[in-house]
């Protein structure tokens, strides 16, 4: 994965929709995505993540912006002449032709002399472990061989960047969790940019060299899967992936104060925040429990929720604001702590974010 | 800044060749309809805005026969048909599948894989032994051969009974097949007999597909030229059979008005049983 | 699972039930339709009689003469040109009617499937109301249209195309224009199954795998929408071989299909077993053309579109 950028998203606007009716599914985004990198576009449905792929691929046309492929402009280019290929969520594999056959297809339309189709041909076949099934119809397959054969006739004619549209979403999670190695192991192996949408914050997480969280239309934060986690710029981010905990607050030197008169250190507060609103998040495996003290924050325990590898402990602060701390079950089972105990809670170093609202 | 969209339903020259189809489509009827209100004889010269031929249509005794003899008919062939492809329907679905079920299907539905004049041809030598052998026959059934059948409309009606069967049978399936069963269960379950199930529940569910059915029937019985062309004896004309008659000899702008007319009755027909079997959810 | 005998008992009376109930449907069809081909057929075996209609002599005269006719001086049989000549006319009046249907049907189609839903019915509605319109209607409106004083005559004179006007009607190319009119409804309706049914997915899978826009048609469409050719295919060329009012009208006298020469058997022709045999090979030929679309539906329906 190099710094160089292949695909160039600017101020795109896409809308549906005719004058006050008029819907905006991409309002103003702007992506670069790297040559050979794995980027997945993350978020809710509705969030205009699909949309962008679409876009990219040439099915529609952006109502405002540009989209440039190694520094051309393919913005209005059609589909068929852009070096892009589509997994569809629905596989879309054409139902009258073979395995081979589909795969082939892409070379066939670009008008490569027949030995080089088959010979292409076999190698995807190898690709994807699919040799024996090579003249099978497609109407005859399992979800997850039809998947692999969509995989091979998207990447059989070596496009610039591989499109994925939520391709895992039909599978089981046993399955699921096969195709993401397997997805990983492609990419890395071919080297190809791929694309990759998802509402499935755990696939993008583990599978992305780096995430592009959308939500209502706009790019919220683009970045490594860690610097997503651990760094959230805003509310929505750090609620939409994993857990965490909200504390509001006003901002002072260094630090945030409660409403019910705690302090918070927090590092990366600036001196112009001081005084405002602001919101602090913290995950909940970065909260220790320990004895009530002065260095801690006084809180009681509400309730212990037991779900085998962890159990989750909410406690509360004493003006009622509630605190999810995740913590790994003890052998024995049982964490030592009991329903109305009084504790104390610290955070780990650089574990407090301040985050927009 | 609106940019043209790639539409991957759109293939060049399709949809100018679909208008351009209705258009043709349409343009020769509309030409027909039209030349009924020419008051010229000619049929080349726009002689203004006349409606003279549908008043020497009405005046034609003959228009007048043939059109009381086709309304008669096709209302007799509709209800026969129909009664008779109620029961047909009502013993062909909803039930598991019987041993020669596909016999009665291919029965029901022959009359629309057999070419028409094949059909007319077979009739007319079929009806001629008839007609020729009542008198032998002797007796009330060659009475009956002889007026009902021969000289009365009999025979006509029965044969465009049979064509018209199919044409009711296919809506009163479909609405049969489409209904909720459960609600003859309900029924059951609330002490009704199997008739009174029938005659309450059913038969007033199946109504709008017996009603589509019979409009059918009676439309593609009003329509029919060959079988009847064959199958009619002498001054049995019925409406299509007459005009196509008249089209041998000297064409007035009277076979417009008839044509017209005809048309407009059909399309009454068409949207009423389009508007019935629309699926209301 | 094997069935109870109370299971059984059930089963059978609602099998006998059905057939109680198609009963009448069954003998008035037997009686009025499918027996009278039985009769035909014997006919077709029988020898003419003086005036028209039959003797109770057998013969395979009638069948013969569908392809030989007697000389009348030799007493030989010789290949009827005559014949032959109809029944060319009929097969390749209808087989151009067809394939003209399908080059204009098949966009038409395609157009009403992929009209916005709201709009859809009333285009099918818009296509199904000259189906079920008169076919002598809709055959006199062509002449209405073709004749040396009609549409496209008045339409060219006025704007100076041509001097006088063209001669359209009589001929084998009025009756092709009829037939293809009159037929049109009957591909467009199967076609229209058949795409409405077709998945549009596969269309941007097709653009994405950079094929142009005669190839989704030609590699894609077309191959899975065959079910629909095929079935619009023999809805428009069974009944244009048998047509006979549509010849009768446009063609003038001379210009005799299939249809109109089985009919000059039962008229002027006194021929009343060859009428009949040529009534049976038609319902053969028709039959073959549906068993070889039964067999082909059969093998193929339901995998496309899975």
């Amino acid at each position: 994965m190099t710094e160089e950028v292949t695909i160039s998203a600017r101020n795109v606007i896409k809308a549906f929709g005719q004058g006050s009716a008029s819907v905006r599914a991409l309002d103003d985004v702007s992506v670069d995505i790297r040559k050979g990198e794995f980027f997945t576009l993350l978020g809710p449905s509705g969030c205009g993540k699909t949309t962008l792929l679409r876009l990219i691929a040439g099915f529609e046309m952006p109502t405002g912006g540009t989209i440039e492929l190694d520094g051309v402009d393919i913005t209005t280019l059609p589909p068929n002449k852009r070096p892009v290929n589509t997994v569809f969520q629905s596989y879309a594999l054409f139902p009258h032709l073979t395995v081979a056959q589909n795969i082939g297809f892409g070379l066939q339309m670009q008008g490569k002399p027949a030995a080089q189709v088959k010979a292409r041909t076999n190698e995807m076949l190898e690709l994807v472990k699919l040799e024996s099934l090579a003249n099978r119809k497609v109407g005859q397959m399992s979800g997850g061989q039809q998947q692999r054969v969509a995989l091979a006739r998207a990447l059989a004619p070596q496009p610039k960047v591989l499109l994925l549209d939520e391709p895992l979403s039909a599978l089981d999670l046993q399955l699921r969790k096969e195709m993401q190695s397997e997805l990983k192991r492609l990419q890395m192996e071919t080297g190809i940019t791929f694309v990759f949408v998802t509402h499935d914050q755990e696939e993008a997480l583990t599978m992305s060299d780096r995430i592009g969280v959308m939500s209502n239309g706009k790019l919220q934060q683009v970045g490594t899967p860690k610097e997503i986690y651990t760094t959230p710029k805003n509310r929505f981010v750090a609620s939409f992936i994993g857990e965490t905990n909200f504390l509001p607050g006003t901002a002072e030197d260094g630090a945030v104060r409660l409403s019910n008169g705690d302090r918070i250190a927090v590092e990366t507060l600036r001196a112009v925040d001081k005084g405002r609103a602001v919101t602090v998040t913290v995950r909940p495996e970065q909260v220790r429990i320990g004895p009530a003290g002065k260095d801690a924050l006084a809180a009681k325990v509400t309730s212990l929720v037991y779900f085998g590898t962890d159990t989750h402990c909410h406690v509360a602060l004493s003006d009622g604001t509630e605190i999810v701390v995740r913590l790994q079950s003890p052998a024995s089972g049982d964490a030592g702590l009991s329903i109305g105990q009084d504790v104390g809670i610290s955070f780990g170093p650089g574990a407090a974010q301040v985050v927009e609202d | 800044m609106a940019r043209s969209s790639f539409s991957v339903a759109r293939l060049p020259g399709f949809a100018t060749t679909a208008v351009l189809v209705f258009f043709a489509l349409y343009l020769p009827i509309f030409t027909l309809v039209a030349y009924s209100f020419n008051a010229s004889q000619s049929v080349a010269v726009w002689g203004g805005f006349s409606l003279e031929w549908y008043a020497k249509a009405w005046d034609n005794q003959q228009v007048k026969d043939a059109t009381l003899r086709s309304l008669i008919i096709a209302v007799s062939a509709a209800l026969i048909a129909t009664t008779v492809a109620t029961m047909a329907a009502l013993g062909t679905t909803r039930r598991r599948e019987f041993k020669g079920q596909g016999f009665i299907y291919v029965m029901i539905n022959q009359p629309l894989m057999v070419p028409e004049i094949v059909t007319a041809v077979a009739l007319l030598i079929l009806f001629g032994i008839l007609k020729t052998n009542a008198a032998e026959i002797g007796g009330p059934i060659g009475y009956f051969v002889d007026t009902v059948m021969n000289k009365g409309l009999g025979f006509i009606i029965l044969a465009h009974s049979a064509f018209c069967i199919p044409f009711a049978y296919l809506p009163i399936r479909a609405r049969l097949e489409g209904m909720d069963l459960s609600l003859e269960t309900a029924a059951a379950d609330l002490y009704a007999t199997p008739w009174q199930t029938f005659r309450r529940i059913t038969l007033p569910l199946m109504a709008p597909g017996i009603v589509a059915g019979a409009m059918l029937a009676f439309v593609i019985s009003l329509d029919d030229v060959v079988i009847t062309e064959f199958v009619k004896g002498a001054g049995q004309d019925t409406l299509p059979t007459y005009m196509l008659g008249q089209l041998r000899r000297q064409l007035t702008p009277e076979i417009n008005a008839i044509s017209t007319m005809l048309l407009a009755v059909t399309v009454v027909l068409l949207t009423a049983f389009f508007l019935l079997t629309r699926k209301k959810d | 699972m094997t069935q109870s005998p109370a299971e059984r008992l059930q089963i059978r009376r609602s099998a006998r039930n059905g057939w109680w109930l198609s009963t009448p449907a069954l003998v008035l069809l037997f009686v009025a339709a499918a027996g009278p081909l039985v009769i035909m057929l014997i006919y077709s075996f029988l020898t003419p009689g003086q005036y028209g209609n039959v003797v109770g002599v057998f013969s395979t005269d009638g069948w013969r003469g569908i392809i030989w006719s007697k000389d009348i001086f030799t007493d030989e049989y010789v290949l009827a040109d005559a014949h032959m000549t109809i029944f060319w006319r009929s097969l390749s009046l209808s087989m151009m009617t067809t394939i003209f249907t399908f080059i204009v049907g098949f966009p038409t189609a395609w157009f009403i499937a992929t009209r916005p839903p709201s709009q859809r019915a009333m285009w099918l509605f818009l296509i199904t109301i000259p189906f079920w319109t008169n076919l002598l209607i809709r055959t006199y409106a062509i002449n209405e249209v073709l004749r040396k004083e009609g549409l496209v005559n008045l339409v060219f004179l006025n704007l100076g195309i041509i001097d006088q006007p063209l001669e359209m009607l009589y001929g084998p190319f009025a009756i092709f224009v009829g037939m293809t009119y009159v037929y049109l409804p009957l591909m467009v309706l199967p076609l229209f199954a058949a795409i409405d049914r077709f998945d549009m997915k596969l269309l941007e899978a097709g653009y994405d795998l950079y094929a142009s826009r005669m190839q989704v048609l030609r590699r894609i469409i077309m191959p899975i929408v065959k079910p629909g050719i095929i079935a619009g295919s023999i809805l428009v060329f069974v009944p244009s071989l048998g047509a006979y009012v549509t010849p009768r009208v446009l063609g003038g006298g001379k210009q005799m299909m299939i249809g109109n020469f089985i009919e000059l058997q039962f008229g002027q022709g006194r021929n009343w077993p060859l009428g009949a045999a040529l009534s049976m090979a038609l319902l053969v030929v028709v039959m073959i053309a549906l068993l070889v679309y039964v067999r082909y539906a059969n093998k193929d329906g339901g995998k496309h579109h899975g």
